[in-house]
């Protein structure tokens, strides 16, 4: 055992201090009345009390954008960063400290535009994280610009006369990327899902890529509108290995057994445009992980300098 | 038997040569100076040898633009730069050595052993281009002597591209009297991975080498060795700062790969893991100063590797980390710019982009080593600047620095520069995540897992809670605290030292890897009578405290930098248009005192020559009236 190891099991949490989902708040988001980032949030407090995740020993990493806002209403450590770059620097708390429970949230501008090599890339190096994609098909915070996940045809100040291009399809490209372990997609306004598929992604070791839909009252109420009125619009992936609710049985008709295991079956039904589906697209649970695959065993400051001398015979003269 | 061994032989002693060995790229020259210098710095010479390297991996043979090679000056005292000339080349064809004959590398009575199949080649075309070459390089004294280079590699391998080396190093050896235990032992280290016969062979080949010179060469260099008291270690200054990085207790090291910074990460990559440590090579710059980033915020102080067009990809990040006061080190790897530039070759032109290459303000410490040496310990100061001011700090070195090979005393290692546990005690109550002390802008990092001491840094501006706030009077603290700690730095820091006297005609000042070349130029021009002294800047951001005062001792003030300048009397350049260099602006700004510069970018380290004839020329005319 590393001697790091060593240290932290003397600060093993007090087992009589149990934390509710209101003691992870801390302090009101400050999001638009109506944002659907207030949705997930509930569902980010209530997985934490459920874990007892220590607020200590958990930290959340953001990019810039609205829900990029999240780690500082959240009780834990939290890193505000640069637009687009959650997923490097979570990478690296990561690495540093593998013992660390991490969470990203981006939005779909944050993830799938200025930073997209970094989520495809953070997708195959698969390390352990929760990853959260608030997508409201929109910019928000720079007041209502076109975002690649913008529907076709759909006006912003950018697009003043519709967006030109198809919309990039989040799912579809994550699970194109070698060693992706873990996608899913759940909306803001089902709440029991969208906590059953986060539970699922802190479950799941590896990098689990939630797309979350996240409506946006200003700039885009429309875009999901239907869907929120019509259940039958939507179908559930079920399976027990990935989200099954069943209190959710009455109002979603609609429901399909997937075994996420299937990658074939998840990029068919990603690819597929006739129901909107919510639930685990593909989840592997024996993919390397990054911080297991690169883990190095500890070394002592004196043996790092006796072997270092060792290496100077090398070069010696 | 008429060899030359029974022929008078001429024993030249001298007090220092320089040999180039000139080839096209794939034909192992870097391979048979690695060993010739390494068996030199074994024997007690100093040693400093150079890359000739050109930006392809192997572009097409027999060409002015394919030349590959090295330059080895060695000498019976401590060598610190490339020299002027060289004195003996080893050309595999007559192109490669006709590049460097066009660049003015090759002295006039240099002594050219040239391969001699070109000269009676059947190829029509091939003999053209070398009597050609021939004809151009006859206006120089050069002393030809044509060598069965693959003719004799050929009676021992198959493949002469895998044999001319050696045999190539056989004759070095012979000329230079080396040591042929020492060899035989350094070839052996280096194919220790491939088959016995491989090492056989190689040693046959320069044993052949050395029974060639025998009996065709007249000449030989004796150079004194002086054997030295303290252990020596010889190495290039990438690998001098990547165990440096090791030395300072670095355990996470993200990079991209980019010329000539990469050899750095090889290093490591190799050796790293060894000591806990691991290097993330990233899908990007800016992912890999991301992930030093995150890691340095998590845990122990990390680093990230890169040359100019990298530093440019970093720059937000690096902005982003000196906000959040998350201690960095960043190693750039200087080399020819702007843009894609000069890939391969040594340019000292990221001084002012990185101290000032972000939008805002943003307060980092800067430093560059002088030498081979420095590229270890300054690793080791970074670290700990860093980590004590909760600080970016970037070291910047250059291709010269980083393919010069130079031997240096044995470092002795601390093992407090070791990063010991992170620091998980509790956070005791009331300490802020920003709790500046007024004075100096320090202030305790709280690392995650601490208990107790949750926050969220930011990247807006903030109070000293870590929260976001707007207020005029709290983003004046925070830039006033970020920045003291600069002055607080720099308090700490002594005036530069003068090479030579505290007061003259003249002082040159340089920065970074330029060192050696300069010491050698300005104790030419002090051997003559003039009053020239020298300094050579470590710290770049905050500057070396004193030199106000400093440069009021002397007449004139004149940078020498490798990079751009106007250059007086240019068309249009007068002194309202004068650009000029990097230091110069700097310490222009910094002084007040009317500093000149004479720079150059020819995408090679400086001569020394060069330095003291630009040296002379600015020197007061009455002056040198005097000193001649």
């Amino acid at each position: 055992m590393s001697s790091l190891a060593i240290s932290l099991l003397d600060l093993e949490p007090d087992a009589s201090v149990c934390l509710e989902a209101e003691d992870y708040q801390k302090r009101p988001g400050k999001w638009c009345a109506g944002c659907g980032d207030f949705g997930a949030m509930n569902a980010v407090k209530r997985l934490l009390a459920k874990e007892q995740l220590q607020p200590d020993r958990t930290v959340f990493v953001s990019g810039i954008g609205c829900s990029s806002r999240f780690p500082h209403y959240v009780n834990a450590y939290g890193f505000h960063g640069i637009h687009g770059r959650a997923l490097p620097v979570a990478t690296g708390v990561k690495l540093a400290r593998p013992e660390l429970d991490v969470f990203v949230t981006m939005g779909d501008g944050d993830c799938t535009s200025i930073g997209a090599g970094h989520w495809i890339h953070a997708t195959r190096y698969n390390a352990n994280m929760v990853v959260m994609m608030l997508d409201n098909n929109i910019y928000g915070l720079t007041k209502n610009q076109t975002s690649p996940t913008t529907p076709q045809g759909h006006k912003s100040m950018t697009s003043p006369r519709g967006a030109a291009l198809p919309a990039l399809d989040p799912l579809q490209a994550t699970l194109g990327v070698s060693n992706a372990s873990f996608v899913a997609q759940t909306a803001d306004w089902v709440p029991a899902h969208l906590f059953a598929t986060l539970q699922a992604a802190y479950d799941h070791p590896g990098f689990s890529f939630i797309r979350i839909l996240q409506r946006c009252p200003k700039f885009t109420p429309d875009v999901f509108q239907e869907k929120v009125q019509n259940p039958d619009l939507i179908e559930l992936l079920v399976h027990e290995n990935g989200v099954d609710v069943p209190s959710l049985e009455q109002l979603f008709k609609a429901r399909r057994v997937h075994d996420p295991l299937n990658i074939d079956d998840a990029r068919a039904l990603a690819q597929r445009r006739d129901m909107l589906r919510l639930g685990v697209f593909y989840r592997n649970d024996s993919l390397p992980v990054y911080e297991d695959v690169r883990a190095v065993p500890k070394v002592s400051a004196e043996e790092k300098v006796a072997r270092l001398n060792k290496e100077f015979e090398r070069y010696a003269v | 038997m008429d060899t030359a061994a029974n022929r008078d032989i001429q024993v030249n002693e001298v007090s220092e040569h320089t040999v180039e060995i000139i080839t096209n790229s794939g034909e192992g020259a870097q391979k048979c100076a690695q060993i010739f210098g390494q068996t030199c710095a074994k024997m007690g010479n100093g040693v400093w040898t150079v890359e000739i390297i050109p930006a392809e991996i192997e572009p097409p043979h027999h060409t002015v633009t394919s030349t590959s090679g090295n330059i080895i000056r060695f000498g019976t005292d401590i060598i610190t730069n490339w020299g002027d000339q060289s004195k003996l080349a080893i050309a595999f064809n007559d192109q490669v050595l006709l590049s460097r004959h066009r660049l003015d590398s090759l002295r006039d009575d240099c002594i050219i052993l040239l391969e001699a199949a070109w000269e009676k080649t059947e190829d029509e075309e091939l003999r053209r281009m070398y009597d050609e070459a021939m004809e151009e390089m006859s206006s120089k004294n050069y002393r030809f002597i044509l060598v069965p280079y693959e003719e004799e590699a050929l009676k021992i391998v198959d493949n002469p591209n895998h044999g001319k080396n050696m045999f190539a190093l056989g004759i070095l050896a012979e000329i230079y009297q080396r040591d042929l235990s020492i060899i035989e032992k350094q070839i052996a280290h280096i194919f220790r991975f491939k088959p016995a016969k491989v090492t056989e062979k190689n040693i046959q080949l320069v044993k052949a080498g050395i029974d060639w010179a025998k009996e065709n060469l007249d000449f030989r260099y004796h150079i004194k060795s002086v054997p030295f008291e303290e252990e020596r270690i010889v190495m290039n200054g990438n690998q001098a700062a990547a165990l440096g990085a090791i030395a300072a207790g670095m355990e996470l090291c993200a990079m991209y790969p980019i010329t000539p910074a990469t050899s750095v990460s090889h290093e490591l990559a190799e050796v790293i893991e060894n000591y806990g440590g691991i290097v993330h090579q990233a899908e990007d710059e800016i992912a890999a100063a991301g992930v030093a980033i995150g890691a340095s915020y998590a845990g122990k102080v990390a680093l990230t590797v890169t040359s100019g067009p990298g530093m440019a990809l970093k720059t937000e990040f690096l902005a982003l980390a000196i906000m959040v006061e998350v201690p960095l080190v960043v190693l750039d790897v200087q080399r020819g710019g702007p843009s894609t530039g000069l890939p391969t070759k040594v340019e000292q032109s990221d001084l002012l982009s990185s101290i000032y290459g972000q939008p805002g303000d943003a307060p980092r410490v800067v430093m560059a080593p002088r030498t081979i040496e420095e590229c270890f310990h300054a690793m080791v100061t970074a670290r700990r600047i860093a980590e004590t001011f909760r600080m970016v700090v970037i070291v910047l070195t250059d291709a010269n620095l980083a393919t010069g090979v130079q031997q240096f005393t044995r470092p002795e290692l601390d093992v407090r520069w070791q990063q010991g546990a992170i620091d998980q005690s509790p956070v005791p109550e009331g300490l802020k995540p920003y709790d500046w002390d007024p004075e100096t802008g320090l202030s305790k990092r709280i690392i995650p897992g601490m208990p107790k001491g949750q926050h969220t840094v930011t990247g807006l501006a903030h109070d000293q809670e870590s929260l976001v706030s707007y207020h005029p009077s709290s983003n004046e603290l925070g830039m006033k605290m970020r920045s003291r700690k600069l002055a607080v730095f720099q308090s700490t820091l002594k005036p530069p030292e003068i090479h030579g006297d505290e007061e003259g005609d003249m002082l040159v000042v340089g920065w970074g890897s330029t060192q050696g070349a300069i010491v050698d130029a300005v104790d030419r021009a002090r051997a003559e009578g003039h009053k020239v002294s020298t300094c050579q800047l470590t710290f770049l951001s905050p500057l070396e405290p004193g030199l106000k005062k400093i440069f009021s001792r002397f007449k004139k003030v004149m940078t020498v930098e490798i990079n751009y300048s106007d250059t007086p009397g240019d068309p249009y350049i007068n002194e309202d248009s004068r650009r000029f260099g990097q230091l110069a602006w700097l310490l222009r700004a910094h002084t007040l005192v009317d500093v000149d510069c004479w720079t150059s970018c020819p995408g090679q380290p400086l001569r020394p020559r060069d330095i003291y004839d630009n040296i002379m020329a600015k020197l007061d005319p009455t002056e040198k009236g005097v000193a001649a």
